[in-house]
């Protein structure tokens, strides 16, 4: 019975060929365009993970700070959720290290009367902590104590970024469900069309003893098929598209930031049972009003 | 379900009408049909001759009454086993109704398609059926390409593949010369040998009577004739 389905959804196809192609071109975009965006944030994100391991935050203590004070701020801060380890450093080592650091221009810090460079800590949070928002708390936490001129996180930049990143994160899940319901509506119309050109052949069927799921299975099946080829279709070409892009952008920047990947097979997977469900969806809702007398 | 009293009724109809919006099509049908016999329904045009055959088989709602076929109740029937009852039926229909797209032998597989018969059955079914209708030779062409008598057999193929308990046939020489009009009913009389209940219509009174048969009188809805006298 399911072979008899298939050649009737195939003999379908061969003479709806216009719709059906139609049809998969429309899940091709779609798929072209909801899969970049996904990949785009992919790789995005995997970028931002890279950066974000061991965050670390400096501590910049005022000058008026006393050793007592020195201490109760270590306290305080070792009290706060998500620290690791808070590691005191004195103006003298901290001028110690850049002296190391900056070995060619020595002598321009050997001038030098007094220590510029204030007293500080440097503190390592715990991983489960370290998210934008919570590295940023614990950074707004510490700045409220006093004696504490200045705290600094590297990243802090990647924060803003970050933020970016989500509003167009937002916008890249509308345009992709956008697409999505573009695709379906598509679909649908199609095996409307399609239904409409076979109105007779339809009664015909059923007058001589087909079931309703006689008819409608091959109408199922011609549509995940749609689905699946405009699936790969797709996905085939947006391979080509990340390809070209990457060879495109400049190597050393790639291999620098990050590695920068396609789907990897079960992400590939999911994206074509999903443009199958485009199919899938498409057909059961111009079916749902079909077939009821 | 409901048998009749009678189990040699095959087709019961109690008080049967059919409307359309103010048009009464059919009005109080009362009439039984027993195993095995050959009825001709006539009656001028837009008597209800092809309205009486759709309520038959469910092809159009009943508006009031009852109708019982081989024991099925069809106003208490599922909308599952409406293809059940169809398939009771082998129906040849006053404009055919082949399906354009499909070929000859497609369009008789169909029907044992969608039976779900086995694939090999269903090769060796149709090719007999197009035999004994003489459409062997033209198994692979599309049904517009054939005349209306070609047509015609090709229906009565698709009709008699399933072996059904009753054959329905709405005017079945209506566009055929007398001596196509003569096979036909030879065909048709061959599975009624065979066992097939079967209902005609028709305006000929020639055939009729040549054929036999009981005769049934449509005339504005209304039974002339009433087979049972009430
Ligand atoms: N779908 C419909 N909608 C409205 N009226 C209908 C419909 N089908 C049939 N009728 C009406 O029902 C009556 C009976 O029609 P029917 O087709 O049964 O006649 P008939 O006896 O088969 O005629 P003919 O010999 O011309 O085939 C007619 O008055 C017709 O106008
Ligand atoms: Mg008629």
């Amino acid at each position: 019975m399911i072979l008899r389905y298939f050649k009737y959804s195939f003999n379908d196809i061969l003479k709806n060929k216009l719709l059906n192609t139609v049809a998969i071109i429309t899940i091709v975009f779609s798929v072209l365009i909801t899969s970049s965006i996904i990949l785009f944030f992919i790789n995005t994100t995997s970028i931002l993970n890279l950066w974000k391991k061991d965050v670390k935050i400096m501590v910049y203590l005022s000058r008026e700070a006393s050793d007592g004070n020195i201490n109760e701020i270590q306290k305080i801060i070792s009290g706060i959720n998500g620290i690791k380890d808070i590691i005191f450093i004195s103006k003298e080592e901290a001028l110690n290290i850049l002296k190391q650091q900056m070995k060619r221009q020595f002598s321009l810090l050997e001038n030098l009367k007094e220590n510029p460079l204030p007293n500080g800590f440097e503190i390592h949070i715990i991983e489960s902590f370290q998210s934008w928002q919570k590295t940023e708390s614990i950074a707004s936490q510490i700045e409220k104590i006093p004696h504490v001129e200045e705290v600094e996180y590297g990243q802090k930049w990647l924060a803003r970024f970050s933020g970016i990143i989500n509003i167009f994160k937002l916008s890249g899940y509308a345009l992709g469900i956008l697409f999505f319901i573009a695709s379906v509506f598509i679909v649908a119309n199609t095996v409307r069309l399609v239904l409409y050109t076979r109105c007779d052949e339809i009664e015909i069927m059923r007058l001589v003893g087909a079931s309703d799921s006689f008819v409608k299975t091959p109408l199922y099946i011609e549509c995940v098929l749609q689905g699946a080829v405009g699936g790969i279709i797709g996905l085939i070409l947006l391979f080509f598209i990340f390809k070209s892009f990457i060879s495109n952008v400049d190597q050393g920047i790639i291999s620098e930031l990050a590695n920068i990947n396609f789907f990897s097979l079960s992400e590939l997977l999911l994206i074509l049972i999903c443009s199958m469900f485009i199919g899938w969806l498409g057909c059961f809702l111009s079916l749902k009003n079909f077939l009821k007398t | 379900m409901s048998n009749g009293n009678n189990e040699n009724y095959l087709i019961r109809m109690f008080h049967v009408y059919r409307r359309y919006g103010n048009n009464t099509a059919l009005f109080d049908i009362s009439l039984d049909v027993k195993k095995n016999e050959f009825v001709f329904i006539t009656g001028p045009s837009g008597a209800g001759k092809t309205t009486l055959l759709k309520l038959l088989y469910l092809g159009e709602p009943i508006s009031e009454g009852q109708i019982i076929v081989d024991g099925i109740n069809l106003t208490r029937i599922s909308k599952n086993n409406i293809p059940l009852l169809r398939r009771k039926f082998g129906i040849i229909f006053q404009e055919f109704k082949l399906i354009p797209t499909k070929t000859v032998f497609e369009n008789v597989a169909l029907v044992l398609e969608a039976a779900d018969k086995p694939a090999r059955f269903i090769q060796k079914k149709v090719a007999s059926m197009l035999r004994s209708v003489g459409m062997e030779d033209r198994q692979n062409a599309f049904p517009l390409s054939l005349s209306g008598g070609e047509q015609q057999r090709v229906a009565i193929a698709r009709a008699m593949a399933g072996d059904p308990k009753i054959i329905l046939a709405d005017e079945p020489t209506g566009s055929l010369d007398a001596e196509s009009a003569e096979q036909v009913i030879e065909l048709i009389r061959g599975f009624n040998a065979r066992g097939s209940t079967i209902i005609i219509t028709t305006h000929d009174k020639t055939l009729i009577n040549k054929t036999g048969g009981r005769m049934i009188y449509l005339k504005q809805g209304r039974l002339w004739h009433p087979p049972n006298q009430n």
